[in-house]
């Protein structure tokens, strides 16, 4: 016979944030390593001579930068709706996430406002490909982080309010992709 | 306090007409079931292409006797390359992990177990369609290029769904132990899992980006760099080469040290520096994630001493401190067995592996030694090969030990023994002849290393042809891998047997130390039917001070 002192089941491990945060960890990984892949293409075309970007292509600016404040504002919302949520505060809690996923969809929006504006045949070398499979991946998890959004809210506001967990993990989600997308606002859009 | 009977209840938890047990299946969430059907599927194809491994070998043998149709040389090798690694090996590590570790951490479930369950199912499309690319023309060296393109989409898809799960695994490691159970109370096969995830988290994800340029490039023929068969080994095969394949198996240590620990009834100490040498065989995922190869050039001894700085360094940080971490952890391991254990076959196949795998890291680094002039022959093939099958005896060897626990009956450890020793012969026999013939420079075969990828070249397969003794080596590797393909065999058949009509296993055959054994066999749905508090590593064995070897 084996005897093992038993105890209540433990108190959650904040389970879902420690797994957001591995799942970042992914996607730091995988834009991180997309973004090197891209410099090394831009400097051997450099290196050779040849323009990286090709002629009469014009990337535009404005939208990206706008896309980057953007992500000052999602920052606030997705932590005001973590510190609505410990004072229980329903309605500024939904506020907050609802204008998170606003700002998701307005980024996705602003996005394919820059493919159009661009004209880039997808076909058109190599910095088109990289371009769309780089700004395509991020927009991708943008996505991902509207859903996150989504349930969140319902979770929340469905009547698991006690569960403030998914909130710090939501937040944590929308911090990183803050983070990402400077990276690739600095790479793609500005230094090209 | 709980009471556990070494015949407590091992009925299965749910019954039910063929149909709503297929359902069952289909929709499961209990990890011990996922982890199975990554096992299942995972022999399946272990079988398939280590019949193509034979076939390869054959092929091999003679240049001359071509039976093998020549135009589908590269893809049978990346189809075996691609298979063993990414459809054998990781699925195989990772089945055994999702099944065994919330029962070695005392959870009574895993995190996010629908994720995990989510994993597998695209793994399992994602390798259907890379299957179905393949015979289609597709792959590397395929002629058809939209099969060409879903190869590299059923690529991306069998790492997201990897990836999925090794997501949930990590994260049940981190969150979900038992009350008291810290880091350093972690079993140590649970050690080496969380070890081996959180690379795999950093290092499957740069391949899927990777994949994710290819995908584009071939769709709309853009990338002229990335264009053409050969950017799939050029800019993807990195993920099946070494250093980053060692990532795959390190598991086998945490399975050696647990198995020498439960053999010789003993706690198995220095703890922290097998944990570290364990961790240090991690290091290997810089490698992946920096895509360097960090190899000390040729003319290495009569460089400068400022270049011979800088290929030492990384050399050092990529190849040598995994090769000490490796021989540290087996080496304490084996060092514990000198206190007489009692022999068994999860013993007996952990440290095969583990011995194989210490080879392989060994052999890794001498590869990447300049002067050694190793680079595009069979030697990468040979340590590749060292590294798959010390996944596979892993995985075997997991089977054997923790089978009960997901069965509830046990195999015959006079049955399974001379198994172990067959499966380690035949590793050994296909590999090693591959690491001598590379030094007689024979031409390897696909996924050489970037470096070695001449620009232009679109058939990877070359020839086999080399001035050494070619039949010789090359018979020696065609026989290992049907020793290999027969042990895996006769192991699916005999653990098919016992686990479907053989003796019924108690909750703790093995007399173990880590909490997994402290549940019922087979462990029901939820695992533990209370939780219990962890004050040691070593939990059980504070139980039984008669098998305590201080007592």
């Amino acid at each position: 016979m084996i005897a093992l002192p038993s105890a209540p089941a433990p108190a959650p491990r904040r389970q879902l944030l420690v797994g957001t945060a591995v799942a970042c960890a992914a996607g730091t990984a995988l834009l991180g390593g997309m973004l090197a892949l891209y410099l090394r293409f831009r400097e051997a075309a450099i290196d050779s001579g040849a323009s990286w970007v090709p002629d009469g292509i014009n990337i535009p600016l404005v939208p990206a930068t706008v896309m980057l404040c953007a992500f000052i504002p999602v920052c606030v919302f997705a932590q005001w709706a973590v510190y609505s949520a410990k004072r229980d505060d329903r309605p500024h809690t939904g506020l907050a996430l609802g204008l998170v996923a606003l700002i998701g969809i307005a980024y996705i929006n602003a996005q394919a406002h820059i493919y159009a504006q661009m004209e880039l045949p997808a076909n058109d070398g190599t910095f088109s490909a990289m371009f769309y499979a780089i700004t395509g991946a991020f927009a991708a998890l943008v996505i991902v982080g509207v859903v996150f959004s989504a349930v969140t809210a319902f979770r929340y506001l469905g009547g698991r309010s006690a569960d403030r967990e998914i909130l710090a993990a939501h937040a944590l989600y929308w911090y990183f992709l803050s983070a990402a997308f400077c990276a690739l606002w600095l790479v793609v859009y500005v230094t090209k | 306090m709980t009471t556990i009977s070494p015949h407590a209840a091992s009925a299965p938890a749910t019954a039910g007409s063929g149909v709503a047990s297929v359902a069952e299946w289909l929709t499961t969430t209990d990890h011990k079931r996922i982890g199975r059907l990554y096992l299942g599927a995972g022999a399946l194809l272990l079988l398939a292409t280590g019949a193509i491994s034979v076939l390869l070998g054959i092929e091999r043998i003679s240049p001359d006797r071509e039976w093998l149709p020549v135009g589908s040389l590269t893809q049978l090798f990346s189809l075996q390359r691609f298979g063993l690694t990414y459809l054998v090996l990781l699925p195989l590590v990772v089945g055994v992990a999702t099944a065994i570790v919330p029962l070695q951490v005392g959870a009574r479930s895993l995190a996010f177990p629908r994720l995990a369950a989510g994993g597998f199912w695209l793994w399992l499309l994602g390798a259907g369609l890379g299957l179905f690319a393949i015979i289609n023309n597709g792959g590397p060296g395929g002629g058809n290029p939209r099969f060409v393109e879903l190869f590299i989409l059923s690529a991306a898809l069998v790492l997201a769904g990897l990836l999925a799960t090794v997501v949930s695994v990590v994260t049940s490691v981190l969150t979900t132990r038992a009350p008291g159970m810290n880091m350093r109370r972690l079993p140590y096969f649970t050690w080496s899992v969380l070890v081996a995830g959180l690379g795999l988290v950093v290092a499957l994800p740069v391949l899927i980006g990777n994949l994710l340029y290819l995908y584009i490039s071939y769709r709309y023929q853009s990338l002229s760099e990335l264009a053409g068969n050969r950017s799939l080994a050029q800019w993807a095969g990195f993920g099946f080469t070494q250093p980053t394949t060692l990532l795959f198996a390190i598991p086998a240590l945490g399975l050696l040290a647990d198995t020498v620990a439960t053999a010789t009834r003993q706690r198995l100490r220095p703890r922290g520096i097998i944990y570290t040498g364990i961790g240090l065989v991690g290091v290997a995922v810089f490698a992946t994630v920096l895509q360097f190869p960090a190899t000390l050039r040729p003319g290495f001894i009569s460089a400068a001493f400022g270049d011979q700085l800088s290929d030492l360094l990384p050399f050092l940080m990529v190849h040598g401190l995994p090769l000490l971490g490796c021989f540290v952890a087996v080496a304490l391991s084996a060092k514990g067995l000198a206190a007489k254990p009692k022999v068994n076959a999860p013993l007996v196949f952990a440290l095969f592996a583990s011995l194989t795998l210490l080879g392989a890291v060994a052999a890794n680094a001498v590869n990447h030694v300049g002067d050694a002039a190793l680079g595009g022959t069979t030697f990468e093939e040979g340590t590749w090969l060292a590294v798959v099958f010390a996944g596979v005896l892993t995985a075997m060897g997991a089977v054997a030990y923790w089978g009960p626990k997901w069965w509830g009956r046990t195999m015959s450890a006079k049955a399974t023994l001379p198994l172990a020793l067959l499966a380690f012969a035949g590793a050994q026999l296909a590999s090693l002849p591959l690491l001598v013939a590379g030094f007689a420079n024979q031409p390897g075969g696909v996924f050489p290393s970037v470096e070695n990828v001449q620009p232009g070249v679109t058939d990877l397969v070359v020839n086999f042809n080399y001035s050494g003794p070619m039949e010789l080596w090359n018979i020696l590797s065609t026989a290992g891998h049907a020793l290999v393909l027969l042990a895996v065999l006769a192991f699916v058949a005999l653990a098919m047997r016992s686990f479907l009509k053989g003796e019924a296993a108690g909750d703790d055959p093995f007399d173990g130390q880590t909490l997994e054994w402290a549940t019922t066999s087979p462990a029901p749905f939820d695992n533990f039917a209370e939780v219990h508090i962890v004050k040691s590593a070593e939990p059980l064995l504070d139980l039984k001070p008669a098998n305590r070897s201080d007592a």
